[in-house]
C-alpha cells in the first residue's frame, strides 16, 4: 500500500481519490484472481475452512478479518489477516499412535 | 545467412492499443539502422501492415503460397522501395486460418532465417490460434500497452502465455501515455505498469497526432525523420532492442513551472 500526498488531502476533504490509484488498487485484485486461476467457490470454501481451523485455536474477530488474494512480482498469495480476540483454552491432542 | 536471426513477436491481448503501429515503425527503423529486417503479418483474419507500410499494392503473393509451395518465399517478400533493408511477409487470406498450424509458422520463420536478422511478427488480438500461430514463430517478446485497466489486464493474461511458451526476454512498450494526466494522477503511472506486469520497460510511446497522419499517408513515422515525440519513441525502441544504452525519459516528469511542480509533489508517497 502506498499514498500519496494527493490521496492524503483528497482524504481530508473527503474527496474521491485520484483515478489512478483506484485502478491501480483495482488491477492487483483482479490480476490475483487472473494469475491464482481459482474458481471464486473454492476459494470462498477455502476462506471458510481456514477460519474454522483457526477458530478452533483462538477467538478471531470476524468482522475484520480477512482471507484474500494478493500479487506481486508475477507471485500471488494468499493473505491471512485474522485479528485475534483470545485465545482459546485447547488442550494438546495427544500425539497420535505411531506417528 | 543470418548468424542469429531474432524472432520478436509484438503482441498485446487487448485489440487495439498499437501493436501494428509498432511493428512498422520498429521495422523501418531497425532497417534504417542497418538491420535486415522482415515483418510478418501474423493477423491472418484482419489484415493491416501492408497499409501501414504503404505496401498493399505491391502484394503479389503471400505466406500462404509460399507454404503451398506455388511460389518462392522471394517472390512473396514485398520489399520497401526506400528501406530496401526492410521486407513485408503478407498474410494470406482469412481463410487460411482454419488449416494453419503452428508447425507451418515455424516453417515460415526459418525460411525467413536465412535472409533477415530479425523479424518482427504482428500479432493478432486475443489469445486463440491466431496468438497461438504467432507465438509458434517466436524466440522473444514485445508486449505492448496502454495505461488502461483493461489493457493492462489482458497484457497480463498474454505475459502469462509467453512464460509457460518458454518466450524469453519479455519486454514491455507503454503505449498512448497522456503524460499531463498521468502527472495528475488521472491515469496510471509508468511505474504502476511495470510494477503490475513485472517486465523491463523497453519504451514509452506518447498519444501523438501524428501518428494518425502517417497511417493516413502509409508512411511511418520513422520513414522521413519526422521529430514528432513518438517517431522518437520508436527510434529509441528500436535502439535499445539492438542493445543501445538509451535512457527512458518519463514525460510525466518532464513538464516544466509551477503546475508541474506542484503537481510532482502532490505525487509524493508519503506512507
Ligand atoms: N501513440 C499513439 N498516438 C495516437 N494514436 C495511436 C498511437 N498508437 C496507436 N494509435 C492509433 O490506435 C489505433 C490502433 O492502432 P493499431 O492498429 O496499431 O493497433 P493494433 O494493436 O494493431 O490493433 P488490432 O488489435 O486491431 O490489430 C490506430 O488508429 C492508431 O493510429
Ligand atoms: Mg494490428
Amino acid at each position: 500500500m502506498s499514498l500519496t500526498l494527493r490521496d492524503a488531502i483528497n482524504r481530508l476533504l473527503g474527496r474521491q481519490p485520484a483515478s489512478a490509484s483506484t485502478a491501480k488498487q483495482r488491477l492487483q485484485l483482479v490480476l490475483a484472481h487472473d494469475r491464482s486461476d481459482l474458481n471464486p467457490e473454492l476459494l470462498q470454501q477455502m476462506r471458510r475452512e481456514i477460519l474454522e481451523v483457526v477458530s478452533r485455536y483462538v477467538e478471531l474477530d470476524l468482522d475484520e478479518g480477512d482471507v484474500s488474494l494478493a500479487t506481486e512480482d508475477r507471485v500471488t498469495a494468499l493473505v491471512a489477516n485474522l485479528p485475534i480476540k483470545r485465545a482459546r483454552d485447547v488442550v494438546l491432542p495427544a500425539p497420535a499412535a505411531g506417528a | 545467412m543470418a548468424a542469429e536471426t531474432r524472432y520478436i513477436l509484438i503482441c498485446s491481448g487487448k485489440g487495439g492499443v498499437g501493436k501494428t503501429t509498432l511493428t512498422a515503425n520498429l521495422g523501418i527503423a531497425l532497417a534504417k539502422q542497418g538491420v535486415r529486417t522482415a515483418v510478418l503479418d501474423a493477423d491472418f483474419g484482419l489484415r493491416n501492415l501492408d497499409l501501414l507500410l504503404g505496401l498493399e499494392n505491391r502484394i503479389v503473393y503471400t505466406a500462404q503460397e509460399v507454404l503451398a509451395q506455388t511460389c518462392r518465399l522471394e517472390q512473396a517478400l514485398v520489399k520497401h522501395k526506400q528501406q530496401p533493408n526492410l521486407a513485408l511477409l503478407p498474410a494470406g487470406n482469412p481463410r487460411m486460418l482454419e488449416w494453419l498450424t503452428p508447425d507451418d509458422m515455424k516453417t515460415i520463420a526459418a525460411m525467413l532465417g536465412d535472409l533477415f536478422d530479425v523479424v518482427l511478427i504482428d500479432c493478432p488480438a486475443g489469445i486463440e490460434d491466431g496468438f497461438k500461430n504467432a507465438v509458434a514463430a517466436a524466440r522473444e517478446a514485445i508486449v505492448i500497452t496502454t495505461p488502461e485497466v483493461s489493457a493492462v489486464r489482458d497484457a497480463d493474461r498474454v505475459i502469462g502465455l509467453l512464460n509457460t511458451e518458454g518466450i524469453s526476454p519479455i519486454q514491455l512498450v507503454l503505449n498512448r501515455v497522456r503524460p499531463k494526466m498521468m502527472a495528475n494522477q488521472e491515469m496510471l503511472a509508468v511505474s504502476d505498469v511495470t510494477d503490475i506486469l513485472a517486465l523491463p520497460l523497453l519504451g514509452l510511446v506518447v498519444e501523438d497526432e501524428q501518428v494518425i497522419v502517417s497511417t493516413n499517408r502509409g508512411e511511418p513515422l520513422t520513414l522521413n525523420g519526422a521529430n514528432s515525440p513518438a517517431a522518437q519513441a520508436y527510434t529509441n525502441v528500436a535502439r535499445r532492442l539492438r542493445g543501445d544504452d538509451v535512457p527512458i525519459v518519463d514525460p510525466s516528469q518532464e513538464r516544466q513551472g509551477l503546475r508541474a511542480k506542484i503537481s510532482r509533489l502532490m505525487n509524493t508517497k508519503i506512507f
